[in-house]
C-alpha cells in the first residue's frame, strides 16, 4: 500500500471508532441532538406567538417557525461540536493517545476520525431537526438546488466549527474544560440573527451581531430555504467558514504535535 | 562503552533529558541484546518512564544516540514505531469499545488485512484468557483483565521490541504471576524486552540483565546474580516474648545482632529453606521459645545501599512475617 492508501485506511478506521463511540455513549449523543429539538419546541410554542407577531402584522407562530429553523440548525452544529470537544479531550487525557503515537499510523488520522465522525453526526442531527420542523408545519419554498446549496453552506460552517472544537478539545487541560468552552458558540448564536432580526437590537449589540459569523450563515440559510436571493451574505458566510476552518485546523495541528512533548509524565 | 552498534535489540548512548532545570536522565547508556530482557530498576522519579517514552518516540531526548531494532530513534521514528510495542504505566485501552474491538482496532491500524487481523485477534483473546470477556465493554473488566488486554493490544503487530513500563504495578499476586509468565514466553519467542520496575524480585524473576537507575543515572548494571552479590544478604528476625529468650538465643547464635528494646534478634540468612530449617531446628533443640519470625529478603533499598553507599530510601521493606511459625 502507498502512503496515501495508509492514510485513507487509518482515517477510515478512526472514523469507525468515532461512530462507535457515539453509539456507546448514547447519553451524550441523545443530549446533544435532543437539545436543539427541545429549543425548537420552546421557541415555537412558548416564544413563537409573540416573536412571530414581531416579524410583521398578521404573522404569528407559523411565520416564526420558518424564521427560526436556520438558527436552530446552527444551534445543532454548536451543540454537536461540544461533544467533539469532549471526545477529543477524552482521547488526549486518556492513555490511548500514547498508544496511537507509538504506532506507525498516519498521525492526523486520530483527528480526521473525530472531524468526519462529528460531521456525520451534525448532518444527521440536522436532518432529524428538519424532520421535526416539517412535522410542526415548517414551510419552505426552496427548490432542489436551494436545498443542496443550503446543505453545502451549513456543512461547510459545521466543518469549521468542528475543527474549532477539536482545537478547543486539544487545548483543554481536562475533559470538564473541554465541555465548557464550546458553550461560547451557543452564546454567540443568541447574539446573531438566528432568533430575532438584528434590526430590533440596540445599536452596539446590533453592530456586533451583524459582523459576527453566525449572522451571515443564518441569513444565507434563511434566504435559501425561503426561496429568496442570497448574495453578499453567502459570500460572507463562506469566507467566515473557510477562515475559521483554516485557523482552527492550523491551531489544532500545532497543539496536537506539541501536546505532551513537554510534559514529564 | 564504544559506539552504538547497528544491530538489533536496543542500544543507547549518553541519553540526556531535562525538564527545565530538572535533569531527568544524565548520560544514560544501555544495551539490550536481541531476544533478552533488560529490567530498568529504580524508585519513582528515577527516570524510568522518561527513558521508555524517549525510546518509544513519544518525547525527544535532549542529546544522545539511540537505536531500536536497527532504527535510529531520532532520524527514523516511523521505522521504530513499526517494530515496537509499548505498554505504558497507564492503561492505553479504549474504554468505549469491547475487548475484541480494541484488539481489532490495533489489527486495523497495523494493516493486517481482514482475515489475518481477525485470526490474530482470536489468537490473542485465547492466549490472554479473554475470550469469554471479548464482547464486554471495558467498564466490566477488572484491573488484571485490563492490563492483559493492554499487553495483548501491544502484541497485535508482533513487535520485535517491547517496552513495558511497570507492567505489574497495582496487580494482585495471581495476575502478577500470569503477567510474568506471558513476558517470559515473549522473550523465549525472541522478542527483545525492556521493562521498568520498582521491585527487585520482579527484575530477578524476569530479567537477563538489570540496570539500576537512580536520579537519572545508571548506578549499577549486571545480571541478577552479579547485582545480588554486591548487596548485603538477607536476614531473619526472631521476635521474643521476653528478654530471657532473646538472651539465650543470642548466646546460641553468636553471629546474630540482638535488639534488647524490641526483643528482636537479627540473624544473617541467605533465604534458602534449608538454612531456615537448620535455624529453627537449632532453636527447637535448645528449647528456646520464639514468639514469631520474619524473613527479610534483599530489596531495592539494599540494592541502593549496596551500589550507592546508601543515600536513598525508596521503598518500605518487604517483610514476610510468619506469625508464630517458630512456636509449632
Amino acid at each position: 500500500m502507498t502512503t496515501l492508501a495508509y492514510t485513507l485506511s487509518d482515517s477510515r478506521v478512526m472514523l469507525r471508532r468515532n461512530l462507535k463511540h457515539q453509539l456507546r455513549y448514547p447519553s451524550m449523543t441523545v443530549m446533544l441532538i435532543g437539545l436543539p429539538i427541545v429549543l425548537l419546541l420552546l421557541f415555537v410554542y412558548v416564544f413563537g406567538g409573540q416573536l412571530g407577531a414581531g416579524l410583521g402584522a398578521h404573522l404569528g407562530r407559523g411565520a416564526y417557525l420558518d424564521y427560526v429553523v436556520p438558527g436552530l440548525l446552527l444551534i445543532t452544529a454548536a451543540s454537536v461540536v461540544q461533544g467533539t470537544s469532549i471526545m477529543v479531550a477524552m482521547d488526549m487525557t486518556g492513555g490511548i493517545i500514547d498508544r496511537f503515537r507509538t504506532m506507525a499510523i498516519a498521525r492526523a488520522s486520530v483527528l480526521t476520525g473525530h472531524v468526519l465522525g462529528s460531521l456525520i453526526q451534525t448532518l444527521a442531527a440536522m436532518g432529524i431537526l428538519i424532520g421535526v420542523a416539517f412535522a410542526l408545519g415548517f414551510h419552505s419554498s426552496a427548490g432542489v438546488l436551494d436545498w443542496l446549496a443550503a446543505i453545502g453552506i451549513v456543512a461547510l460552517f459545521a466543518f469549521a466549527l468542528i475543527w474549532l472544537a477539536v482545537a478547543l478539545g486539544l487545548a483543554a487541560k481536562s475533559v470538564e474544560t473541554a465541555s465548557n468552552t464550546p458553550m461560547v458558540l451557543l452564546l454567540l448564536l443568541f447574539l446573531s440573527s438566528g432568533f430575532v432580526a438584528t434590526a430590533t437590537m440596540p445599536t452596539g449589540l446590533r453592530q456586533f451581531a451583524e459582523y459576527q459569523p453566525f449572522t451571515p450563515v443564518a441569513d444565507t440559510m434563511r434566504g435559501l430555504l425561503g426561496g429568496a436571493a442570497v448574495g453578499g451574505q453567502a459570500i460572507a458566510a463562506i469566507a467566515w467558514s473557510i477562515g475559521i476552518a483554516v485557523v482552527s485546523y492550523l491551531w489544532a495541528i500545532r497543539l496536537y504535535n506539541r501536546r505532551r512533548a513537554a510534559e514529564p509524565k | 562503552m564504544t559506539s552504538v552498534p547497528a544491530a538489533t535489540g536496543i542500544a543507547t548512548q549518553n541519553v540526556r533529558k531535562s525538564f527545565g532545570d530538572h535533569v531527568v536522565l544524565d548520560k544514560v547508556s544501555l544495551s539490550v541484546e536481541e531476544g533478552t530482557i533488560l529490567a530498568l530498576l529504580g524508585p519513582n522519579g528515577a527516570g524510568k518512564t522518561t527513558m521508555v517514552r524517549i525510546l518509544s518516540t513519544l518525547i525527544p531526548a535532549d542529546s544522545g544516540s539511540m537505536r531500536v531494532a536497527g532504527h535510529d530513534v531520532v532520524a527514523d521514528p516511523d521505522g521504530v514505531r513499526a517494530v515496537i510495542g509499548v505498554t505504558g504505566q497507564f492503561s492505553a485501552v479504549d474504554n468505549l469499545l469491547t475487548g475484541a474491538e480494541n484488539l481489532q482496532l490495533m489489527a486495523d491500524l497495523r494493516h493486517l488485512g481482514r482475515e489475518a487481523g481477525r485470526r490474530r485477534v482470536a489468537e490473542l483473546l485465547d492466549q490472554f484468557d479473554l475470550t469469554d470477556a471479548a464482547g464486554k465493554l471495558l467498564s466490566a473488566y477488572s484491573g488484571g483483565m485490563r492490563r492483559r488486554l493492554d499487553l495483548a493490544m501491544t502484541l497485535v503487530g508482533q513487535p520485535q521490541v517491547i517496552f513495558l513500563d511497570e507492567p505489574t504495578t497495582g496487580l494482585d499476586p495471581r495476575s502478577r504471576r500470569t503477567m510474568w509468565q506471558i513476558i517470559r514466553e515473549l522473550a523465549a519467542a525472541g522478542v527483545t524486552i525492556l521493562l521498568t520496575t520498582q521491585y527487585l524480585d520482579e527484575a530477578d524473576q524476569l530479567a537477563d540483565r538489570i540496570a539500576v537507575l537512580d536520579q537519572g543515572r545508571i548506578v549499577a548494571e549486571g545480571t541478577p546474580a552479579e547485582l545480588k552479590s554486591r548487596i548485603p544478604g538477607g536476614h531473619v528476625q526472631l521476635h521474643f516474648a521476653d528478654a530471657r529468650g532473646l538472651h539465650s538465643a543470642a548466646e546460641l547464635l553468636p553471629a546474630a545482632g540482638p535488639d534488647q528494646d524490641q526483643l528482636v534478634l537479627q540473624v544473617p540468612a541467605d533465604g534458602t529453606v534449608d538454612s531456615l530449617r537448620d535455624l529453627l531446628n537449632e532453636l527447637h533443640e535448645a528449647r528456646i521459645p520464639v514468639d514469631r519470625l520474619s524473613i527479610h529478603t534483599p530489596d531495592l533499598d539494599d540494592v541502593f545501599f549496596g551500589v550507592t553507599g546508601g543515600h536513598v530510601s525508596a521503598q518500605p521493606h518487604q517483610d514476610h512475617t510468619l506469625e508464630g511459625a517458630a512456636n509449632r
